[in-house]
């Protein structure tokens, strides 16, 4: 089923991204695209096969418990638009 | 007409862990904002996710203790949304499969005899990451983001709709505080949110399908946990018999209106567009992996309580009050050690009496506690012996707490308080008492048994509560001619 454009703009507005009429309807022929490759793959018949979270089959490797970091916070601050009293400052956020 | 209530609450219990969940920065409460967020928990582009394994072996004991599935192979997901303490643009956690399935927890409701047992099933507990923390006080009108929480390793527990009110809700979130610290996988501070609940609540009338939920977050006490969910009860109530329906939604409770107020309704509510975080593998846990784990795993408090009740033929609620903490119940178990089985029953009324209350006097935890449990034993173990009167041995006790001696023998050495066993010593005494109170023994003869207890009181004045208080009412009782 393809994508309407009002998925489109529920989509974007879900991902944070500002898109313009044109960029949306160029959007749109794009995302139905990827989902016209994955309405192929859903052709194929995998009944019986377990499904996989991820292409390669390997497990996670664990790290011990140990506290390996060091305070690097004025050289992560550093690159941020705008600090204050060790904090982060962004515009005003209230749920 | 009658309403149900249907209570199912989600936990959120921090893992006792020294780094976080993905990365190796430190977990420690207190530092200066944003001095323990590295690149990966502040998400610097590169940079890549890598599980701690001390937070899997959290998750395992938590199964293991509530009877659970351990998952062979489950799968991190992403949780998208946008906020700015959440840097990544979504939190990594578990959806699809998550470690720990099914399980559930036995509470008691009520206190005392009237008791009631309850099970509560959970539906599966899984591993997530903690967000960080926004400061909405006045920066220019900014909001201020400290990075420090982010990437702190959760266990989020969930439970079936399985509870009927307020106090079921809190004896399970009881229970399961009381478990998480138990095991030693969760320290338990509220304060510090290090436990927090989420309860949907809804109403229905007997019979009838579910009623809409509302979900009230972020409960951090118990006493806000039973105020929360009884004015919710009482207002989804008011609302349907007003005739309006209730809306799915996420309420706070509010500790000074005793409130509940909505925070967002279901319009609005997030689309999280949950997938497999592609940065990490599926985790894999063998049989010989959670069989070590349980080989490691302390008494579960429901199997201590049992063996105590059985073993030592403690009562159901001394039993009970005595494995409420690990803590305590070690303490308990440190005390016999020294002052033997057969002294459970004195033992259990010292640590659930004196030191208790000694303890939540001057607001000190067991291991805090001035009287040691060998201390104690040693106390007990005189009483046992006839070495002093339980009225003596609350005075060594408080000799002992305020640091007055080493042990119990050298408190009674030091005030001569040694009860006094020797029958020619208190026959004398006896005489005495006799001879100096000869109006009270002329009473006793003429049929007044109060004063023989007048007489008791004499004797045991003269030696400052050191004779056998036996001792003295049978010899007492032989020279009136009994």
């Amino acid at each position: 089923m393809p994508l309407t454009p009002e998925d489109v703009t529920r989509i974007a507005l879900l991902s944070r991204i500002e898109l313009s009429a044109e960029e949306r309807e160029k959007t749109r022929d794009q995302l139905n695209g990827i989902l016209g490759f994955i309405e192929q793959l859903q052709a194929v018949d995998t009944t019986g096969i377990e499904p996989m979270a991820h292409a390669v089959d390997v497990v996670q490797r664990l790290r011990p418990d140990v506290v390996t970091e060091t305070d690097r916070r004025a050289d992560f601050q550093a690159l941020a638009p705008e600090t204050e009293a060790g904090l982060y400052l962004v515009p005003r956020v209230v749920e | 007409m009658s309403w149900e209530v249907v209570i199912g609450l989600e936990t959120h219990a921090q893992l006792r862990t020294q780094a976080k969940i993905f990365s190796g920065s430190s977990i420690a409460f207190g530092a200066e904002p944003n001095a323990q967020a590295n690149a990966v928990d502040i998400a610097l582009p590169g940079v890549l996710p890598v599980l701690n394994r001390e937070a899997v072996v959290c998750a395992i004991k938590l199964g293991l203790a509530v009877g659970a599935q351990i998952a062979p192979r489950s799968i991190f997901a992403r949780k998208n949304y946008f906020y700015p303490d959440l840097p990544k643009g979504y939190q990594i956690s578990q959806f699809e499969i998550p470690v720990v399935m099914g399980g559930g927890l036995a509470i008691k409701v009520g206190a005392g005899n009237t008791a009631a047992d309850k099970y509560v099933r959970l539906t599966r507990a899984h591993l997530e990451e903690d967000a960080g923390k926004s400061l909405h006080e006045d920066f220019h009108g900014r909001t201020g983001i400290d990075l420090n929480r982010a990437g702190t390793p959760l266990l989020e527990i969930v439970t079936e709709p399985d509870m009927c009110s307020s106090t079921e809700a809190v004896a399970y979130a009881r229970t399961l505080h009381a478990l998480v610290q138990w095991i030693g996988i969760c320290d338990g501070n509220m304060q510090e949110g290090s436990f927090r609940c989420d309860a949907n609540v809804s109403v229905r009338r007997p019979g009838e399908p579910l009623g809409t939920r509302r979900e009230i977050k972020n409960l951090n006490s118990f006493r806000f946990m039973q105020q929360a969910i009884d004015f919710e009860v009482q207002w989804q109530i008011n609302e349907i018999e007003e005739g309006r329906a209730i809306r799915q939604a996420t309420v706070l409770f509010d500790p000074e209106t005793g409130e509940t107020r909505s925070m967002r309704s279901k319009e609005d509510a997030h689309d999280y567009r949950y997938f497999p975080d592609p940065d990490l593998l599926p985790l894999e846990i063998t049989p010989d992996w959670i069989a070590q784990i349980q080989s490691e795993l302390p008494e579960l408090p429901q199997a201590m309580k049992q063996r105590f009740e059985t073993e030592l033929g403690l009562s159901p609620y001394d039993a009970a009050t005595l494995t409420a903490s690990r803590e305590m119940a070690a303490y308990f178990e440190a005390v016999l050690d020294v002052a033997g089985k057969e002294n459970a029953k004195p033992a259990a009324n010292w640590v659930m009496g004196e030191l208790a209350a000694r303890l939540n006097k001057e607001d000190k935890e067991v291991p805090a506690a001035p009287v040691s449990a060998i201390q104690l034993a040693g106390i007990i173990r005189r009483v046992a012996d006839n070495t002093i009167s339980n009225k003596i041995a609350r005075d060594v006790f408080e000799a002992l707490w305020n640091g007055e001696a080493a042990d119990a023998d050298a408190v009674i050495e030091a005030r001569g308080w040694k009860q006094i066993t020797d029958t020619g010593a208190i026959d004398a005494l006896v005489d005495e008492v006799l001879a100096a109170n000869q109006k009270s023994v002329d009473e006793y003869r003429a049929g007044k048994e109060k004063a023989f207890n007048a007489l008791v009181g004499q004797a045991m004045k003269a030696t400052r509560g050191k004779a056998n208080p036996q001792q003295v009412t049978e010899l007492l009782k032989k020279k009136l001619g009994g």
